[in-house]
């Protein structure tokens, strides 16, 4: 016993005089537990009733709606990035524009598959663009914002067809255009201010080119959308 | 006794001093001595593979040699996206400013092709051919009074199919081309695939404007827009294609050039016949299907 004593002295003395350093790498998580420890809704939500889930995720894509009317630089949309509002905005558009032409296949306007495909992959290929370019923004986080710019373009196309009702001469149509451009602007300037920080500076305008493009042709599809006579 | 708790602490010091050297380095998990689990193991191994690969591929840049990752890596396409704004740009006033004894490929691109341009330029006429097309029977249509507005989608897929499948097949035909040519006679070494499609891609952007322009409905303005555009974008291919084809036989030489051009010819004049009709004909909504499948029939003819 003593002698253990003996050699463990020497042991803890020499350890009261060891100090980590700031550079040595240490591996592993710290979790702070931050906020109240009642966290156990966390774990149960299966008890929950259904209304409350479907409220939560309905309240998570309406908050991120308001964060497209006012494009500030608020990182919401990037943190917590959803499909739902992409997938919902992308239906209601491609439902809307198909009323139309709805005599002949030819000559007419675009289909609902043909909406949803330009929307998807357009908005695919421009994601790969800016990562192919040296963008840090991940691949969800671009389809999210891109998907949810779309809504000033949803919202042009219900107030397109609201004044369609009342008549399609000149007037309606200089009051389309200028919706739609409007729309388009505004689309093209909010996700520019969330897409366009992740890339190098030099590159900018290389990836805001596909996105002006992307919008551009989603809203010439609005403006010439002619309902059927 | 000592011995074996001697090595197993040994081992334990090199995997620290070599996590120290490399922090992102796989761990394998042996027999109870390592902290990850098995699964992190093999999620690690992945990333290890590539970071390995993207190590490889920088330490043979430094040295000087094109890259080698595999064409199913991300870092492979991405050294066809390495460019900067102001290189697109001087690209494109390349392609549309061509001074003799410039050959696009050397002076311009510096043989570092890229896919950017061709492939948003392709996008951006396609786009800009089908909706100009569309503006163009709109102001036909106008002194009708019975005709009613259709948006004429079907005429973006047309125009994708067409001008996607110039861009890309043409230049595979003339690299292909010339490559075997170049194998029989033992010449200067020719162009690599990228940059025949790169030239193609960049000679395209002269179509841009002049697709917007044929909107005027003017003949005379139609054709002779159609001429300066094909005098441009052809002199940017023939200044690109002839030096490597002028040491063949004289036959060979101006048969592939004049290939080229009329290829080129062959295109604008395609897309201005198909997208941009006449208004001599009175333009009835129940007639137009049949008269494109005229003028599609006529064109294969």
């Amino acid at each position: 016993m003593a002698e253990v004593d003996e050699l463990s002295k020497p042991m803890f003395a020499g350890l009261s005089d060891v100090s980590i350093s700031g550079d040595i790498p240490v591996e592993g998580e710290i979790n702070v537990p931050v906020g109240t420890p009642s966290h156990d809704d966390e774990y149960s939500t299966l008890d929950e009733p259904v209304k409350d889930t479907i409220l939560r995720d309905l309240k998570a894509v309406g908050k991120k709606f308001v964060h497209v009317m006012y494009p500030k630089k608020s990182s919401t949309l990037l943190r917590d990035w959803d499909l739902w509002g992409p997938l919902l905005l992308c239906v209601t558009l491609a439902l809307m524009l198909q009323g139309g032409s709805v005599d002949s296949k030819e000559d007419g306007g675009p289909q609902f598959a043909e909406v949803f495909v330009i929307i998807w992959f357009g908005s695919v290929i421009i994601t790969l663009n800016s990562k192919l370019l040296g963008g840090t923004i991940s691949f969800f986080q671009s389809l999210c914002v891109l998907g949810y710019c779309i809504m000033p373009l949803t919202v042009a196309m219900v107030v397109c067809r609201l004044v369609l009702l009342g008549g399609s001469g000149m007037v309606s149509f200089i009051v389309r255009l200028i919706v739609v451009t409007a729309s388009f602007s505004w689309s093209t300037f909010a996700s520019t201010a969330f897409l366009a920080d992740s890339q190098p500076s030099n590159r900018k305008a290389l990836v805001v080119y596909p996105v002006f493009l992307f919008y551009f042709v989603i809203g010439w599809m609005i403006l010439t959308f002619s309902p059927s006579a | 006794m000592a011995s074996p708790d001697d090595l197993k602490f040994q081992e334990f010091d090199e995997a620290t001093d070599l996590l120290l050297a490399d922090p992102g380095a796989s761990t394998l998990s042996m027999s109870g001595s390592s902290r990850t689990a098995p699964a992190g193991a093999t999620g690690d191994i992945k990333l290890d593979m590539s970071d390995d690969e993207g190590q490889e591929e920088s330490s043979e840049l430094l040295r000087g040699e094109k890259q080698t990752s595999g064409f199913w890596t991300f870092e492979y396409y991405q050294s066809f996206f390495n460019v900067d704004t102001m290189q697109v740009l001087d690209r494109v006033k390349g392609s549309v400013m061509p001074l003799p004894g410039r050959n696009f490929i050397k002076h311009t691109l510096q043989s570092s092709p890229d896919l950017y341009g061709p492939f948003w330029i392709c996008v951006t006429l396609v786009f800009s051919l089908a909706i100009s097309g569309n503006l163009s029977t709109l102001l036909n249509s106008l002194r009708s009074p019975h005709y009613h507005y259709r948006p004429q989608f079907h005429r973006v897929t047309i125009a994708a199919v067409v001008i996607f499948l110039y861009a890309w097949l043409v230049p595979l035909g003339v690299w292909g081309f010339l490559t075997w040519r170049q194998r029989e006679e033992r010449q200067q070494s020719g162009y690599s695939f990228l940059e025949t499609v790169c030239v193609y891609g960049y000679s395209l952007f002269i179509y841009i404007p002049t697709s917007v322009l044929w909107i005027l409905p003017f003949e005379w303005l139609r054709w002779l827009l159609i001429l300066v555009a094909m005098v441009i974008s052809g002199s940017v291919l023939v200044l690109t294609f002839w030096p490597v084809v002028r040491d063949d036989t004289k036959v060979t030489a101006f048969a592939t050039v004049a290939t080229i051009v009329v290829l080129h010819a062959l295109l604008s004049i395609g897309c201005k016949m198909y997208f941009f009709q006449t208004a001599t004909r009175t333009p009835v909504p129940t007639l137009a299907p049949n008269h494109t499948a005229a003028i599609l029939t006529n064109k294969t003819h």
